[in-house]
């Protein structure tokens, strides 16, 4: 473990220290600008922008070339990728806009056809032999190996700004993302903001070909936002979870990688955040798996509850085993089925308040209340004091019934 | 553009008139919207007076929810004009509220109630301004307004249909509008709802503003509202529900598709 600790402590050497930042940055900044791409419910868009990038890279390579320079310079790369990731986003765009086909359907055409330009490009590099084309391959998956303070900055920098504008522009983001129409309505310019987050969504990818590679970095927009919905139920906390989260991911994913040989970064940083994910969508509070079972259990013990409790009233026999059980664990009835005091009490008061609620259905026609009877709410909570004394006055019967022990 | 003669396209066949500058809160002139080559809306001339609750009526597919859209602006439009206090729609924007269908929005979107509302500030707020105490209790009397005051910070996801629809009229309201656009506002929703709705929308109108509310329920038209206006692609008929709410309108409107029955127990008005 010496290893992984170094590494987390940004220990393990420059280099590791170096992608370690950077991927934490990167991290932070692509769960920060994913989220409204997210909540949009256009995640895929981004796959295609990213499968996008690679002609540019290629073609960058070629003109650096022969324009006599350094074929590999990151900026001059970067700036390539960027131009025909952006076309490639224009041409999903225009295509769902302006044409019959929906919008997967332009994702998938965008994505392969581009993707495929850009293998035909690095394949052609390859039988340039300038003998300089060596790891244009790497922005595919990412590579850290060769990572330089200035591609750090390239992030720290751009991820900032990326953040940045998520946070100005997180009202009409919001706003067209939950109701494209009454965004539209109030005279937001809905398209521009489309186009904007998509923007985003491209400037952190070709920020992050450098790390994750441009097959993965789709993950790191999609699933720390997904995982942060999760922990929050407000959409500007979900900005902040998710850049966390991403950052986190980032980090650890890195450390990961430096701690042992041959690990790959960018993968690793993708399952360390697919590991948060898992966590989260079985173990989170309200909207995890565990969370939904124990409650639909707890539901599903009161039903059982009021039912026996009825039959008790009804003097009915009880046949069913978890309604014995739950019975049993209240002292409601004894071991052979019998109602003790409390159990009498109980019984004597869900039948009474069976007969209220009767009452109250004839008297207040509006179902706002009266739609609240589901058997398990107490009347209590539901009508105050001087209109159940009312019901009861109707029913007739014993108005003083023991505490509601 | 008032005071040059134009001749506009906007007549379906009838003769061509000068555009009248109109200062009603919402006025359309031969707007047209189509999907494809199939027109959704066909020159549609349309006044919604101030200070009076309107109805737009007509059958499914008619083009009833298309007229609000595209007189926004949501939608495309093929030709026409739409102006509002004598204003193009562009700069009358903060004097109009619209409230959209409940469907039309994902009500597992991670946001509170009085987020929602608080959306019907953002145009005022701007990009950077802060929500102010002020501003939030605005929001507040909002939600009580509609009798939602309880359930401020409730996720949207846990309301019900009705509550839903409550929260909707609270964020038109926090606009403070002139003009009330409304999607099928009773559609979908509980009794309840619908008396504390329609209350609001009174309170509006006697406040003088405008109220615009698509309508299916052809039994409350005479009770719940002023003007009626009548569509099936076309204009069929436009004006107050005491002479304009008629069997003959109806029949025009729905093409025979309402029984006889169900007309005699609409207490029409009187026909022409």
């Amino acid at each position: 473990m010496t290893p992984l600790i170094e590494a987390l402590l940004l220990q393990a050497g420059y280099n590791a220290a170096l992608v370690a930042v950077g991927a934490t940055l990167l991290g932070f900044a692509a769960g920060a600008a994913g989220t409204f791409l997210f909540l949009r419910k256009r995640a895929l868009v981004s796959d295609a922008v990213a499968h996008a990038t690679l002609p540019g890279v290629g073609l960058a390579f070629i003109i650096m070339v022969s324009f006599g320079g350094d074929g590999r310079n990151l900026l001059g790369l970067l700036l390539g990728s960027a131009v025909t990731a952006g076309i490639g986003l224009l041409a999903v765009e225009w295509m769902a806009r302006r044409t019959r086909l929906a919008e997967d359907a332009a994702i998938g055409a965008v994505l392969s056809v581009f993707f495929g330009f850009g293998i035909v490009i690095l394949t052609v590099i390859q039988t340039m032999g300038s003998g300089r084309q060596a790891g244009l391959e790497s922005f595919l998956l990412g590579s850290t190996a060769g990572m330089l303070f200035q591609d750090a900055v390239v992030i720290a920098v751009g991820g900032s700004l990326a953040v940045l504008a998520t946070w100005i522009m997180r009202r009409p983001m919001t706003l067209v993302a939950f109701d494209a129409e009454y965004a539209a309505a109030n005279g937001v310019n809905v398209p521009a903001v489309d186009r904007l987050m998509m923007g985003l969504v491209m400037a952190v990818t070709v920020i992050g070909l450098k790390i994750v590679g441009l097959i993965l970095i789709v993950a790191l927009l999609i699933i720390p936002p997904v995982t942060a919905r999760f922990w929050t139920e407000r959409s500007n906390a979900v900005i902040w979870y998710a850049g966390a989260l991403g950052g986190l991911s980032g980090y650890l994913g890195a450390a990961l990688s430096a701690s042992a040989p041959d690990l790959p970064t960018g993968p690793i940083i993708v399952l360390v955040s697919a590991t948060l994910f898992l966590v989260s969508l079985l173990f989170a509070p309200v909207r995890g798996l565990a969370a939904a079972v124990l409650r639909h259990r707890r539901f599903q013990r009161r039903v059982h509850r009021r039912q026996g409790l009825l039959a008790l009233s009804r003097s009915e026999p009880i046949h069913d085993e978890l309604t014995l059980r739950v019975l049993r664990a209240e002292a409601l009835i004894r071991a052979d089925g019998v109602a003790t005091e409390t159990g009498r009490a109980q019984a004597a008061k869900i039948a009474r308040d069976e007969r209220r609620w009767d009452v109250a259905r004839e008297i207040h026609q509006d179902t706002g209340l009266t739609g609240r009877y589901d058997g398990l709410t107490p009347i209590e909570q539901v009508f105050a004091p001087d209109e159940i004394a009312e019901f009861d006055r109707r029913i007739g019967g014993p108005r003083a019934v023991a505490g509601g022990v | 553009m008032t005071d040059t003669p134009v001749t506009l396209a906007a007549t379906d066949g009838r003769a061509a008139r000068l555009p009248q500058k109109s200062d009603a809160p919402l006025a359309l002139r031969g707007l047209t919207v189509s999907y494809g080559e199939k027109p959704a809306i066909f020159s549609v001339d349309a006044t919604f007076p101030a200070a009076q609750m309107t109805a737009i009526i007509g059958p499914n597919g008619a083009g009833k929810s298309t007229l609000l859209k595209a007189a926004l602006g949501v939608i495309p439009r093929l030709s026409g004009e739409v102006t509002s206090f004598g204003e193009p729609i562009d700069t009358a924007r903060a004097r109009i509220a619209y409230v959209p269908q409940r469907a039309s929005v994902d009500w597992d979107f991670p946001t509170t109630v009085i987020d929602v509302v608080m959306m019907g500030l953002y145009r005022q707020v701007g990009l950077l301004g802060r929500f102010t105490g002020r501003l939030k209790s605005r929001a507040l009397a909002c939600l009580d307004r509609v009798g939602m005051g309880g359930f401020a910070d409730r996720q949207i996801g846990q309301l019900s249909g009705g509550q839903q629809q409550r929260v909707f009229l609270a964020r038109a309201l926090a606009q403070d509008a002139d003009l009330y656009l409304l999607d099928e506002p009773f559609a979908g929703v509980d009794a309840a709802t619908e008396r504390a709705i329609i209350e609001v929308l009174k309170s509006l109108k006697a406040e003088g503003k405008a109220v615009v509310c698509v309508h299916h329920d052809l039994a409350t038209v005479r009770d719940y509202f002023d003007h009626v206006f009548m569509i099936n692609v076309r204009k069929i008929a436009e004006g107050p529900v005491d002479t304009t709410f008629t069997s003959e309108a109806l029949n025009a409107t729905y093409g025979g598709r309402l029984a006889a029955t169900h007309i005699d127990q609409l207490r029409l008005a009187e026909g022409a």
